[in-house]
């Protein structure tokens, strides 16, 4: 409300952008940003002087939002965190880590950007003028890089043998990561479409496409627009059209390609769906090796029936058959994918008692202040499906919702959840032991500043849930604990479970706000052990950046940024977490990786689990010092003596005590790591 | 045909290259696949991205927009002064906040491209732009509406703020089906993300103002 005013001040372009220019000279010559607790009270920049300063700024749209209040109950970030004052810059900027060492960073492929990163740069010139824009010369020299910031984004990631495969809008790439410390391009794949999520199975590649600008082909040109009136012809011959928005070579849906040669995929089918595809979760059935499945998340327009037989995106009392409120099943026969087509169509969000095909309503909101947004529950943002114990859980919209998927092509909703905090229901993790499951709330869409210090640190957060008998059940929040600037967009992201054993941990990204590690083991307490963070690309307004997902693979986290390319990390003791535990995680290698078609983990019975273990039951001082004391002499005898026979016997002879231990183990974490460790103890190899 | 033409023409051009490429296997290769079941194509290293084309559809969607969202953030301006309608003030308020929101993206969006921006509000408060020509979208109250929003009070001026804002955001989804159904429009990424975006939450508001009428009618029934 109290906009308004500002609002009506507004003169027009051009004012404004002088204005802009005019606020950037003032704003460089200003001292660093003000610290963030003052920031809350009042708008982002220094005050000026007169009041014309004080309008400009108002009408800057380039300025950072001002940190609203916090409401009444709430609290925010903490903003003396290392991570909330880091120095800006692209390639540049200030970094700040714990329990993380930062590998290295490898820029975005040249065929992802614009010809250049720096605004001053001719191409980037040549660029604006090709475009056709209204006048570049009065585009704020920053600004030149908004153009094109979401258009050539990297996105998800996927991962198999030595290979990992980066998502972007444009397309996607494909490093070679044997040696993870020097992890080296091979492939740019030009394909345009966004917002090109992908998933490897064997010898192929799945890949999300949801934009207008999709082709069939793969083309970059998109399609021509239609040619604006000549000046004088009135409104009514305006709404003639020359060119038919439906295109046959247009494509939205899910790409599949042929990897067999990693330095030349070939396209070999393309499924159209009605909304394209803005994720996608691969699908086994344990029951049908010939086929793999597809669930399509389509969350953006319904095209033409004219583009596609049968679309539309009328509301359900119109049309039953509306193309909102469903999920899409692919059916991909492995051996010959070019047959890959739509299966069903489920109706995931159906009133079972009054046969509703809308029958969630969302509801979860962000109280009365603040910029929030209600989400309408007619599309799953991402799915997450866990094979093993027949469940998916769904992040859709304006719901969190648990389907059975054990017959994959009609997965059905068994349980849904809503959160008076959440705004957009965007992905989800299933702990390993099926027990629990980590929602996030993409508030803001992933565009916006939400780790201000005074944005509630319930909201754009984790929601932890137990998980028992179908039924989901609210544990706690947990969101990146660092405040983040005001121009880096900021909310819970991506991430993957690290195989610790005995204890759940996730590694996520949070855009801008970097990665961060959280130990969910409790879900009604669950805290940060690890992060790495890097400053804003810009200090002075918001260029989309920071990491979409941040993924563990066979012993390294994979960072996917935005803007500046592909990050690469390794894990380091802290007292929060021992380099055992670390080596016991690097014992579980697989052979791909899709994060969200979750494979259970199985840890080998190896002395260093049996470590892991140790250090967990030291730490929680579930068992006295003395017996951790005998335990880690004894493991160290069998490793001295390349696992002796006698020194086995005594590993062995010590499991009876410890099954005794765990019976009376005062949480059932230190229950389970104990039994665990006796089962290590066994049969231990080296 | 054409494609089909264009993409073995461009092979033979681009082969030098692709030899060049293929004889060291350390160099990272650009490749661009073809329509399913057709060949890739190598690309010289030199490839940069290029963007899609903007549509004038565009530019006109984010200047209208930025208009039809300022009539939402007038109307909701009245709300304090009208109602004390609890629901109504906390919708309202959120309404406010969001299209306040989207109105600085929209700015951006347009200045960030060259293109101009337009008036984002009457130089007046209280004054009516219903009748510039600009203002004649799908949805947006007519001057005699907004009137009679404006001398409405307490249970009236709420149903007749329902009954508009609901008018109003069915137009805001009318523009954005417009704007889709528009050839070659809709290609940029971050007006494409923000259409979406505004439909998705717009149909959940609707959703929410419709619940909140009919129980308005159940009560007054009772």
């Amino acid at each position: 409300m109290n906009r308004l005013p500002s609002l009506a001040l507004c003169v027009g372009g051009i004012a404004l952008i002088f204005g802009f220019a005019v606020n950037r000279t003032q704003a460089q010559a200003a001292p660093p940003a003000a610290p963030p607790q003052e920031q809350a009270q009042k708008p982002a920049s220094p005050p000026s002087d007169s009041e014309k300063d004080a309008e400009d700024e108002e009408e800057n749209p380039f300025a950072p939002e001002p940190a609203p209040t916090l409401p009444p109950g709430m609290a925010g970030s903490d903003a003396n965190d290392p991570r909330a004052q880091l120095a800006p810059g692209l390639y540049n900027a200030g970094e700040t880590s714990m329990g993380i060492e930062h590998l290295l960073l490898l820029k975005k492929p040249d065929a992802f950007q614009l010809g250049a990163t720096d605004p001053d740069d001719p191409k980037v010139e040549t660029m604006v003028g090709r475009l056709g824009m209204g006048n570049n010369k009065k585009i704020p020299k920053p600004a030149h890089l908004l153009i094109a910031q979401l258009a050539f984004a990297n996105s998800d990631l996927a991962f198999q043998g030595n290979h990992l495969f980066q998502g972007n809008f444009y397309g996607m790439s494909i490093y070679d990561i044997s040696n993870p410390a020097n992890t080296k391009l091979l492939t740019s794949m030009v394909c345009p479409g966004g917002q090109g999520d992908v998933s490897v199975y064997k010898n192929l590649m799945f890949m999300s496409v949801e934009m207008p600008n999709g082709r069939l082909d793969c083309g970059v040109e998109g399609f021509p627009p239609e040619p604006p009136p000549p000046a004088g012809e009135d409104k009514d011959k305006e709404k003639k059209r020359h060119i038919p928005v439906a295109q046959k070579d247009r494509f939205r849906g899910v790409r599949i390609f042929d990897i067999s040669d990693i330095k030349n995929p070939k396209q070999v089918a393309a499924v159209q769906t009605c909304r394209g595809s803005h994720t996608h979760t691969l699908v086994f059935d344990p029951n049908d090796k010939e086929n793999v499945y597809i669930y399509v998340s389509g969350t953006s327009f319904v095209r033409q029936p004219e583009e596609l037989a049968g679309c539309s995106g009328e509301k359900p009392d119109k049309d039953p058959n509306t193309a909102l409120f469903r999920i899409d099943v692919i059916k991909v026969p492995v051996a010959a994918p070019q047959d890959a087509k739509v299966v069903s169509s489920p109706r995931v969000f159906i009133d079972a008692r009054t046969g509703a095909i809308n029958g969630l309503n969302n509801g979860g909101t962000h109280g009365k202040k603040g910029s929030e947004k209600p989400a309408d529950t007619n599309q799953c943002h991402d799915i997450t499906v866990y094979s093993a114990i027949g469940l998916a859980a769904g992040a859709c919209s304006g719901n969190g919702i648990l389907l059975d998927i054990k017959d994959p092509v009609h997965p059905k909703r068994v349980d849904a959840v809503n959160d008076p905090n959440y705004s957009y229901w965007h992905s989800a993790s299933f702990s390993n032991d099926g027990s629990k499951v980590v929602f996030t709330d993409e508030w803001g869409g992933g565009l916006g500043a939400r780790c201000r210090p005074n944005d509630p640190n319930k909201w754009g957060a984790d929601a932890i849930f137990r998980l028992k008998d179908d039924k989901l059940s609210f544990a706690n929040y947990y969101k990146l604990p660092a405040a983040q600037g005001d121009t880096e967009n900021c909310v819970a992201h991506n991430g993957s479970l690290i195989p610790v054993p005995g204890r759940d941990i996730l590694v996520q990204a949070w855009y801008q706000g970097g990665i961060s590690v959280m130990d969910f083991t409790d879900p009604a307490n669950p805290f940060e052990i690890a992060y790495f963070d890097r400053g804003p690309i810009d200090p002075k307004m918001l260029v989309l950046g920071g990491d979409w997902s941040a993924y563990w693979y066979n012993g390294y986290i994979y960072g996917s940024e935005i803007a500046r390319g592909l990050d690469v990390f390794q894990l380091m003791p802290t007292r929060f977490l021992t380099q055992n535990e670390i080596d016991a995680a690097k014992t579980v290698l697989l052979a791909d990786l899709n994060v969200q078609n979750q494979q259970k983990i199985e840890w080998p019975a190896k002395l260093v689990v049996a470590k892991a273990y140790v250090d967990q039951l030291s730490r929680s001082q579930a068992l006295p010092a003395s017996r951790i004391a005998e335990l880690q002499k004894a493991i160290k005898s069998a490793e001295r003596s390349h696992m002796s026979k006698s020194n086995m016997a005594k590993l062995k002879g010590m499991v009876p005590s410890l099954e005794k231990s765990a019976a009376t183990a005062k949480t059932p974490a230190d229950s389970m790591r104990i039994h665990a460790l006796a089962d290590v103890l066994k049969h231990p190899s080296a | 045909m054409r494609a089909l033409l264009a993409a073995s023409v461009s092979a033979v051009f681009f082969s030098p290259a692709a030899r060049a490429q293929q004889a060291d296997p350390a160099k990272p290769v650009v490749v661009q696949p073809g329509a399913p079941g057709a060949p890739s194509k190598t690309l010289p290293s030199s490839t940069r991205a290029i963007l899609p084309p903007r549509s004038a559809a565009d530019v006109g969607f984010m200047q209208g927009m930025i208009l039809h969202h300022a009539q939402a953030v007038e109307m909701t301006a009245m709300i304090p002064s009208h109602t004390q309608n609890k629901d109504v003030r906390s919708l309202g308020a959120r309404i406010s906040s969001s299209q306040s929101d989207e109105i600085k993206f929209m700015k951006r969006w347009l200045a960030s491209r060259g293109e101009s921006v337009p008036k984002a509000m009457p130089k007046m408060p209280g004054m009516d732009m219903s009748h510039e020509p600009m203002a004649r979208m799908p949805g947006m109250l007519t001057p005699q509406q907004m009137e009679a929003l404006r001398k409405a009070n307490g249970i009236e001026f709420d149903h007749l703020f329902l009954v508009g804002m609901i008018q109003h955001h069915n137009g805001a989804l009318t523009m954005v089906k417009d704007l889709f159904d528009t050839a070659g429009a809709g290609q940029d990424a971050e007006l494409f993300n923000f259409a979406t975006d505004a439909d998705n939450t717009q149909r959940a508001e609707i959703r929410i103002m419709e619940t909140m009428l009919k129980k308005e009618t159940l009560e007054e029934k009772r």
